[in-house]
């Protein structure tokens, strides 16, 4: 008789199996603790950073996106964006900073979980993770196009500036300015971590989907 | 290259104006290697001049208005106000000698000095923010001449008087001058944390009522004494129109005047002692007690004294009498045996003991016809100023220095001529313990026919001297015209040895204490507020292209203090803030915080304006200032 936590646990190994097939067993686990790894060190690293060129600023204006936070000239970026009638990126994603952290703790502890899940509902847990850095460029796109495209009409430079969408990863431009957005280290360590869990998924099917079938076909 | 030579020819240029373009030109964005300090003069600023480019790259407003940098008109007033002379409104300086702050008597670059020699005041610079923190006014005399020089720590100020005049210029007939003019010496005693100078810890000492002149602390050998020279030790009242002898002939009959030798370490001591004499609300050190300390001896120097400057080590002292075509180099160990021995020729007509001059003296070099100032090399050559000669000398030390130089001791070596009447020189780093060579500036009164014609009023002519090689070889480079002032004495300072700031280190930031003043209006702050004592407080900021408020009702006979910040944190991002009629201007450096007090007696309507062309929105950037009749 098997629960419903069994289920969804799915298979056991038996110790002698994990230690003589060791790499087929211990690969899954081994990739989603690198995932792991990698999405905690990227709290900590930059997702997303913006660099303005322009001739009055021979060192560039540079703004950078962590999880939870905007630095950088945002204060000098403002103040520019005013004159366009932009708002404030501070009042940009505040929910997606607010929360951020908490969420990639979250996919942290589901990725953990995922480990002892030799079913498909891994897949599951693991799922959102793979498309975080999508979401986050999407996220961001989203925003930037929400602030671009709604310039308060009353604006200094609301003649000579119109509506536009900034652009969210690459070489763009406004006014004098030219801008090149590149995605920071801490999203490149989420965008492999995605590709090691996709990985990781491969090895899981490999190693647990014939266990599952034994199972289902002793059943 | 071959563009050069066909630039060359068609501006009729030689090898050597070629070379001397490729040693000043700085391409731009490239930077210069050293300031120079130099003392405006009428100017009664200081002027900041980059080398080898030799361009004017600041001004700084010292004892005299400065619209730009908005100095007394609104801010610095209360500064200004304290260099008042006799409560009497003084609003131009007379500047001469810029003194850097030293540690172990070599240039910091956190302070610079300078002396105002028509009223007899000393200011202080702060070299973070190149803004004037204090002006400290004489209480003694009405002139000086001696000052600033600074000890080699900057422990004190040396400000020499110039013309002797009763104790606090009251009135007294110049028949009673031998018995009731004065000549004296303060020292300001520099607190270096609050950047100010400390007033209750200085003093004076009082000398004989000679017109004592330019001055200089000792160092390494000499420290704890500094010297000074002298000009009419003959006590000549003048009286040209009662057919006496005028002051020039008068104060130039002796041979030799007198170069004041003060100890002041014991002076310290004695003033710490309590042994003064409070006058015009300043201790003095008098004649009396400076004689029975021994703290003061004089000798002979050659008359009509103008420089007196000691050699890097301390060891020697070098004086030019500008009637006299030799420098004089006195020996540290010499002067400091013949107080000891008290090897005295006499004394002066005050009790001074006058030290043998032949004991004392170590060397004597023609150098030349008015030599008048002297700066060092790190290589054995010193460099005298030649007046008449209108020419800069360069001449060899002995002693331990001899050893660096190809030619023999105490010899001159080559003249460089400039154009024309050289008064001071400057080296780079040339009156410190290391002197760096490199670049010598030859501060000339007159240019002649060197600029093109500028009506009857000619500007000055800064002449850059390559001293980088030894022997006959030291070209001048550049010619700079300086037209707004008379620069006296400057100093020379490796630039990166001074760490201005870009910007205030924070939004809200008050220049005149250095720190952030809690007061300040931040953004969402921003209002007029009436007081109950009737005061308004405006609380204002200024940001890219706007100020907040825009619109200030104000009621006749208001008394307003208008609090502004400038909110920006980009370098360079200065905003103006001008009121007309009111005669307000100031300047708002990114994260300054002014206040502007002022009565509102005038009533109407007033457009204010920020007057530094700060954003493409810059003429927007204004407001009204209304103010209701009674």
């Amino acid at each position: 008789m098997t629960t419903i936590t069994d289920r969804f646990l799915g298979p056991r190994i038996n110790p002698a199996d994990a230690s003589s097939r060791s790499i087929r067993y211990g690969m899954p686990g081994f990739l989603l603790l690198a995932a792991r790894v990698l999405l905690l060190v990227s709290l900590f690293l930059p997702y997303w950073r913006m660099e303005l060129q322009a001739p009055q600023y021979p060192d560039g204006l540079h703004m950078t996106a962590y999880l939870n936070s905007l630095t950088g000239d945002v204060a000098e970026i403002d103040g520019l964006n005013h004159y366009i009638g932009m708002r404030s990126l501070y009042e940009a994603a505040e929910i997606e900073r607010t929360v951020g952290v908490f969420i990639l703790i979250a996919f942290v502890v589901m990725l953990e979980l995922a480990a002892f899940v030799h079913t498909r509902w891994a897949a599951l847990l693991v799922a959102p993770v793979v498309f975080f850095p999508v979401v986050f460029l999407v996220d961001l796109h989203l925003w930037m196009r929400h602030f671009g495209l709604n310039l308060d009409p009353n604006a200094p430079l609301s003649n000579a500036v119109k509506p536009f969408v900034p652009t969210a990863l690459g070489k763009g431009g406004i006014g004098q300015f030219i801008t090149i957005a590149t995605p920071g280290p801490g999203l490149m360590l989420a965008t492999v971590a995605s590709f090691v869990l996709v990985t990781a998924l491969y090895f899981h099917r490999r190693a647990y989907l014939p266990l599952v079938k034994q199972q289902n076909s002793a059943a | 290259m071959r563009d050069v030579e066909s630039i060359a020819k068609d501006r009729g240029l030689t090898t050597a104006d070629l070379v001397a373009a490729a040693k000043t030109y700085l391409p731009s964005g490239q930077k210069d290697e050293y300031l120079m300090f130099a003392s405006g003069g009428h100017a009664g600023q200081i002027f900041v001049v980059g080398l080898p480019s030799m361009r004017l790259l600041r001004s700084i407003a010292v004892f005299t208005p400065e619209p730009w940098q908005g100095w007394g008109f609104g801010v610095g007033n209360d500064i200004l106000a304290e260099g008042f002379p006799k409560g009497k409104a003084n609003l131009w300086g007379d500047t001469h000698h810029p003194a850097l702050s030293e540690t172990n008597g070599d240039y910091d670059g956190q302070f610079v000095f300078i002396n105002d020699k028509i009223n007899a005041r000393v200011a202080v610079i702060d070299l973070r923010d190149w803004e004037t923190k204090q002006i400290v006014k004489n209480p003694l005399t009405l002139s000086d001449h001696g000052g600033t020089f600074v000890t080699p720590n900057t422990e004190y100020i040396i400000e020499g008087g110039q013309y002797a005049s009763p104790w606090g210029s009251e009135y007294v007939p110049i028949s009673e001058y031998k018995e009731e003019y004065k000549g004296s010496v303060t020292l300001w005693k520099f607190d270096r944390n609050r950047g100010r100078i400390d007033k209750d810890q200085s003093f004076a000492i009082e000398l004989p009522p000679y017109w004592q002149d330019l001055s200089d602390a000792g160092k390494l050998a000499s420290d704890g004494y500094f010297f000074m020279n002298s000009l009419n030790t003959e006590l000549a009242t003048g009286g040209i129109q009662d057919k006496k002898p005028p002051f020039e002939a008068g104060a130039s009959r002796n041979a030799t005047d007198f170069l004041h030798i003060i100890d002041w370490r014991k002076a310290e001591q004695v003033f710490k002692a309590g042994k003064v004499q409070e006058i015009e609300g300043f201790p003095v050190i008098t004649l009396k007690t400076a004689l029975a300390e021994g703290l003061l001896h004089v000798t002979p120097e050659p008359r009509s004294p103008h420089g007196v400057d000691v050699a890097p080590k301390g060891d020697f002292i070098v004086v030019s009498g500008k009637l006299d075509p030799h420098v004089t180099i006195y020996s540290t160990d010499k002067i400091k045996k013949a107080i000891e021995s008290k090897t005295y020729s006499g004394s002066d007509g005050f009790g001074v003991p006058i030290l043998d001059f032949d004991s004392v003296v170590e060397a004597r070099i023609e150098v030349g016809l008015g030599p008048l100032h002297t700066q060092f090399g790190p290589d054995g050559y010193a460099y005298t100023s030649l007046y008449l000669d209108s020419a800069v000398a360069r001449w060899t030390m002995g002693g331990s220095y001899g050893s660096q130089t190809p030619e023999p001791d105490w010899t001159l070596v080559h003249k460089t001529p400039v154009h024309y009447n050289v008064g001071h020189i400057a080296a780079a780093e040339g009156d410190t313990v290391s002197p760096d060579g490199k670049y010598l500036v030859s501060l000339n009164k007159w240019s002649v026919d060197r600029f093109i014609q500028t009506g009857p009023l000619l500007p000055q002519n800064l002449q850059l001297i390559d001293i980088s090689k030894q022997g006959a070889n030291a070209p001048v480079i550049y010619d700079m015209a300086m037209g707004v002032g008379e620069p006296h004495y400057a100093q020379i300072i490796k630039a990166d040895k001074i760490n201005a700031w870009a910007t205030y280190p924070e939004v809200g930031w008050d220049p005149q204490e250095q720190n952030i003043n809690p007061m300040a209006p931040k953004p969402k702050m921003e209002r007029v507020q009436r007081n109950s004592d009737g005061t308004v407080d405006i609380f204002m900021t200024a940001v890219r292209s706007h100020f907040n408020p825009e619109h200030i009702y104000l009621k006749q006979g208001d008394k307003v203090r208008w609090h502004i910040t400038n909110i920006e944190r980009a370098v360079d991002a200065t905003h103006g803030f001008a009121v007309p009629v009111y005669n307000i201007t100031a300047s708002l450096e990114p994260g300054e915080n002014v206040t502007i007090e002022f009565t509102a007696d005038t009533p109407g309507t007033f457009p204010f304006y920020c007057s530094e062309f700060c954003s493409a929105l810059h003429l927007e950037m204004m407001g009204y200032l209304m103010i209701e009749p009674d």
